[in-house]
């Protein structure tokens, strides 16, 4: 280290110059990193409508949303008492039949059919709860769709959804 | 031996002419043909120009691919099937470039195995190693990112779960992930960028490969022994010596390449690949690519998601921190009577590690009957890999410092050109 000299006007142009670049590279990166989000269009199909009289009791239809498949599924009386009663408290990822589905409307289940292990498609009728059986690796969920066993860290995703009718949803 | 003096001397009027204004003709006659090579160089060591065979080969019917590939979730299943069936030779260029892939996989695997066995990532090559490192760790990317342009069943999972690996970062990961994949799902977007970037990283594999054989030919190349070049008497010229060496290796490689081309080009694929992808079905099971499978063994043996992803990184990681972990004095483990048998063991690691990683998690390797609730005792797959795992880190963090300081080496040859007289 030389002595200490006061910072005079060139050091000051060194300094503002390099901070302008620094600043300019900064601002260029915005744009250039920024372009890879989703896209106005993409954003734009990120909400549907779906009207649930097309699903008869016990029966599940598979929607596509957001370029995922989206469960939709009208619970039997036997699933929901089950989902309901079952001791949540206990499970990996607690949480309450009731805060998955709307009140009043319990027997529709809506959930994104994406394991949450790693984003296979669980398969309904398999496994030993009565939900999703996941074929890759041996995710269970039960019959809210709420992980039981096997690898997955959370429950099937609930996805925002508003009724607009009493059989009409928009989900997104 | 760092400092080797140009030999070249231009002969002809044009080549005088060039050499005062840009020598490319001296470059390459110091690196390629008047280059010292240590004469006791084995058949191990021809894996580097088999490696630039393959990077060739790959960028050559990459383009030709690209001329006739769609980039588009719709189209670009049919398109690779038209490469196929209509486009004249389609067949045997996309061949060439799928099991292409595995050979140059194959060939990084022995070329890495090889610089481990004879310590080539010790002082001075450290830079060496870690481009080394960074080419591989691009190869990766590059052949995920090609595994997904034909959207099939296998691409399309393929995509879903490494991409899915992101968004168990904590807190940011999710966002990562929409902004990785360019929606909400792996879709159009993901296609056409991992296209775009398939396209790319050979060119930046291209380039590290020249920064890699610059620090090669700085420090010179490595040897069976593990001891420096003292003398003239121990080198032979790159050319012819080296040069028809690798040329016998490139052919007999180049044959093997073919019998998987032209007998049995699907053997290392998934048929599941050939079935259009379908966002709403999963396939039954899935696996990556016969090279990926012992990093992926190491990710389902954790059954915490974002620990096994952090391993699973960790286990790339680790290799380029490996100059730093060998204590030794001795490079070549050609006289490390101990270390010798943990290199062995962690080749078959590797291995084993491999066939794990294409089984099912919950499949037994043997049972020794059934427990009460009917559940199969023995060794799971799932408990085979964390202890192969448990090694495979084992064998960087404790064994490299610690065997390095206790191991007794045998005595190491004065020369080179001491030791390959020895021999006869």
């Amino acid at each position: 280290m030389g002595e200490y000299k006061d910072p005079n006007r060139r050091d000051f142009i060194y300094i503002a110059a390099g901070a302008g670049a620094a600043g300019a590279a900064a601002m260029a990166a915005i744009p250039l990193i920024g372009q890879m989000n989703p896209a106005a269009d993409t954003l734009a199909l990120a909400s549907i409508e779906y009207d649930l009289s097309k699903v008869a009791e016990g029966q599940q239809v598979v929607v596509k949303w957001r370029g995922k498949p989206l469960f939709v599924r009208y619970r039997t009386p036997k699933e929901i008492k089950e989902a309901q009663d079952a001791d949540w408290k206990t499970f990996r990822d607690p949480q309450p039949d009731s805060d998955r589905v709307k009140k009043g409307h319990e027997q529709y289940l809506i959930l994104v059919g994406v394991c949450t292990h790693l984003g296979c498609v669980p398969n309904f009728g398999a496994g030993e709860y009565g939900g999703w059986f996941c074929p890759c690796h041996g995710s269970q969920y039960d019959t809210s769709g709420r992980i039981r066993q096997g690898p997955a860290p959370k429950n099937l995703e609930v996805p925002d959804y508003t009724f607009l009718s009493d059989t009409k949803i928009k989900v997104g | 031996m760092s400092e080797h003096k140009s030999t070249y001397e231009p002969k002809t009027g044009i080549e005088k002419w060039l050499d005062a204004r840009l020598p490319i003709i001296r470059l390459g006659y110091d690196s390629f043909i008047d280059y010292p090579t240590p004469k006791n160089l084995n058949y191990w060591w021809t894996f580097g120009g088999i490696l630039s065979l393959c990077l060739g080969i790959q960028i050559i019917t990459g383009v030709i691919l690209a001329m006739h590939y769609v980039a588009s979730a719709d189209l670009a299943f049919n398109s690779v099937e038209r490469i196929m069936r209509d486009v004249n030779y389609g067949w045997l260029i996309r061949y060439t470039h799928a099991n292409g892939a595995s050979m140059f996989f194959f060939a990084v695997y022995i070329h890495m195995f090889r610089g481990l066995y004879y310590g080539s990532y010790k002082a001075p090559r450290e830079v060496l190693w870690l481009l080394g490192c960074v080419i591989y760790f691009l190869m990766i990317a590059t052949a995920f990112m090609g595994y997904v342009l034909p959207w099939g069943q296998m691409s399309y999972y393929g995509a879903v779960v490494i991409t899915n690996l992101i968004g168990a970062i904590p807190v940011v990961g999710p966002s990562i992930l929409t902004w990785l994949q360019g929606g909400f799902s792996v879709d159009q977007p993901t296609l056409n960028r991992f296209f775009s970037l398939h396209y790319l990283l050979p060119f930046v594999i291209a380039g590290v490969t020249v920064l890699h054989v610059w620090a090669l030919h700085v420090t010179g190349q490595n040897n069976p022994t593990g001891v420096e070049i003292k003398s003239k008497e121990d080198t032979v010229p790159f050319t012819p010596y080296a040069t028809i060496k690798d040329g016998l290796a490139m052919i007999l490689f180049l044959v093997m390449f073919a019998v998987f081309v032209f007998f049995a080009p699907d053997a290392l694929g998934h048929a599941d690949n050939y079935v259009p992808a379908n966002p709403l079905q999963t396939p039954n099971h899935i696996v990556p690519e016969w090279y990926m499978l012992p990093f992926y063994a190491i990710l389902r043996a954790v059954p915490n998601k974002l620990a096994g992803v952090l391993l699973m990184f960790g286990a790339i990681a680790v290799i380029f921190a490996l100059p730093w972990l060998d204590t030794s004095k001795v490079r070549s483990m050609r006289y490390r009577p101990v270390m010798r048998w943990f290199f062995v063991l962690f080749v078959i690691t590797c291995v084993a590690l491999g066939w794990c990683g294409a089984q099912l998690p919950t499949d037994m390797v043997f049972s020794m009957g059934e427990d009460a609730q009917g559940n199969p005792i023995g060794l799971s797959v799932v408990l085979l890999s964390q202890l192969l795992a448990a090694y495979y880190f084992a064998f960087f963090l404790i064994i490299m410092p610690w065997i390095g300081l206790k191991e007794d080496p045998l005595p190491l040859p004065a020369s080179i050109s001491e030791a390959v007289l020895a021999k006869h």
